[in-house]
């Protein structure tokens, strides 16, 4: 039974996403959240074999041929195209190594500690139904999403924040899954199509606030000016 | 029964007393062959001990009786936790319900006053080693204790003979993810309590960036060989805390069961010398954060066995 993978492939996730809160070097961070991605590419198969089991329609190759080019799909984007654009762009706009907090990284670490304990404990009260693989699959999504929140509140680079959506995302894709049957693929290659929109937006105002101030800190953005 | 449990009493007793320092000369041996030496003898700590017991001290004039008493508990510490935690079966000497709790508290308390002696000399550089014992000693605590939780939770006990007895063998099945977890976190602590690259270096007697060493730096003669035993049993004691962890040593078969434990301690110290090898030591700021992220790991592991009951 491959639903055994599903709960190492969430806990790594949820692991991941401590490791992204500590991480200081944007290289780095760019390709922790690569990999996570990655983890969510290999989940999607997972989850979905175990809600259609390939007894009845074995023969039928097509389910299994889309199966794979979705998950391909998922993989190569979110493992390897975003955080190859992500790199030309701290190339291009020559962005700072390295990412600051406002808070800190022990605070923000322990910050995404107790969120995800509250999560943990918050998510048993959810009235979900029954079939429903994992108790972790709500969880892990709810703190992958927080996650993403911290780091979009906390980080002050601009890159860094693109990275936080980007993990906020991979948690609402996690929370997708439990919805995998009534979801028909174009809504869930929209929601990857709208966060490539996402990135590919924030690429153009990280370069446009790298061309106006000498890094992309977003401090500089804290306050209006009429010109 | 009664004799066989008392036969486990006294190996109990003979190994935690004699085999602590074989395991400072394993991490020195994996440590000399990573560097392409040949390095000292594995029996090098008990000359070292032997030659420490035999010589003078030499006490500084400014020191009171706490100097020579931080050498003394912490050793004194040590054995009595290295009896309450069981080895290669599920007995220890020293057992009753609630004794994890005294068996971490003894570990802080042989700190207390290893700090205290270090206090105690007057120098600013002991004071300042001991501040960052303390530092760090506080972020390591809650993880080991997370660990115990985890533990006590899964085999429904707080005495550490069940805590980390054969149930343990059995609740691997069932929260193989959560007891990873503790095991890697727990490995961190192993790590920090005996002053161990990547958080502090047993090697550097002067460096600004030391911990350990700093404290013990005025203690000489037997004082100084009651401390290094007392690291080495300490070392031995964590290391036995992963190998009883594991649950391996829990055949049923005794004679295996005692080898088990044994290879495995010496497995952890192996796994040690490769880690200090392989790594630089962590820039000073960095320490605590990796602490707080091996607490959140224990803790997330405590969570995944709190959901799965």
């Amino acid at each position: 039974m491959m639903t055994a993978l599903l709960e190492p492939c969430m806990v790594i996730a949820v692991l991941l996403n401590f490791y992204i809160l500590s991480v200081s070097r944007l290289k780095m961070l760019i390709v922790v959240v690569a990999i996570q991605g990655v983890i969510l590419g290999l989940m999607y198969p997972i989850v979905h074999q175990g809600f259609a089991p390939t007894a009845e329609a074995g023969l039928d190759l097509i389910p299994l041929v889309r199966l794979l080019a979705l998950t391909i799909a998922i993989i190569a984007i979110k493992g390897s195209l975003i955080p190859v654009m992500l790199n030309r762009a701290v190339l291009l706009a020559d962005i700072r190594s390295t990412v600051t907090s406002v808070i800190g990284f022990v605070p923000s670490l322990l910050i995404g500690g107790v969120g995800a304990a509250i999560v943990f404990v918050f998510a048993q009260q959810l009235p979900v139904s029954p079939d429903h693989h994992s108790p972790l699959l709500i969880p892990t999504s709810l703190t992958t999403v927080l996650t993403g929140f911290l780091i979009l509140v906390t980080r002050r680079e601009a890159l860094a924040q693109v990275l936080g959506y980007i993990v906020m995302e991979n948690g609402i894709f996690i929370f997708g899954l439990l919805l995998i049957e009534a979801v028909p693929i174009l809504v869930e290659l929209g929601v990857v199509l709208d966060l490539f929109v996402g990135v590919f937006v924030m690429g153009i105002i990280v370069h446009h606030v790298s061309r106006a101030f000498p890094e992309a800190s977003t401090e500089h953005l804290a306050s209006l000016k009429e010109l | 029964m009664f004799s066989s449990l008392s036969l486990h009493t006294i190996i109990h007793v003979a190994v935690a007393l004699l085999f602590p320092p074989l395991l400072l000369g394993v991490i020195n041996r994996v440590k000399a062959v990573f560097g392409g030496r040949r390095g000292q003898p594995l029996l090098q700590a008990y000359y070292d001990l032997w030659k420490l017991m035999h010589k003078d001290s030499v006490i500084s004039q400014t020191t009171t009786w706490v100097f020579l008493f931080g050498p003394v508990v912490s050793l004194a510490t040590g054995i009595l936790v290295a009896l309450i935690i069981p080895l290669g079966h599920a007995s220890a000497p020293l057992a009753f319900a609630g004794d994890v709790i005294l068996a971490v508290y003894l570990l802080g308390l042989g700190r207390f006053f290893t700090m205290g002696a270090a206090l105690d000399t007057g120098s600013a550089f002991e004071g300042m080693g001991s501040a960052r014992e303390a530092t760090f000693a506080c972020l390591a605590e809650p993880v080991l204790f997370i660990g115990l939780l985890v533990l006590a939770k899964l085999t429904g006990s707080f005495s550490m003979i069940d805590v980390l007895g054969d149930g343990v063998a059995e609740a691997w099945s069932g929260a193989t993810v959560a007891l990873l977890l503790v095991l890697v976190s727990w490995f961190v602590v192993l790590l920090v309590e005996n002053s161990r690259i990547p958080f502090d270096d047993p090697n550097t007697h002067l460096e600004l960036t030391m911990i350990h060493e700093v404290m013990v730096l005025d203690h000489s003669g037997p004082a100084l060989g009651m401390i290094l035993y007392g690291a080495s049993l300490k070392l031995f004691v964590f290391a036995a805390l992963l190998v009883r962890l594991t649950g391996l040593a829990a055949t049923g078969n005794p004679l295996a069961d005692w080898g088990i434990f044994l290879t495995g301690t010496i497995v952890v110290a192996c796994l040690v010398g490769v880690v200090e090898s392989a790594m630089a030591r962590f820039r000073l700021p960095t320490i605590p954060a990796a602490l707080v992220g091996a607490g959140v790991v224990a803790f997330f592991g405590f969570l995944l066995v709190m959901i799965e009951l």
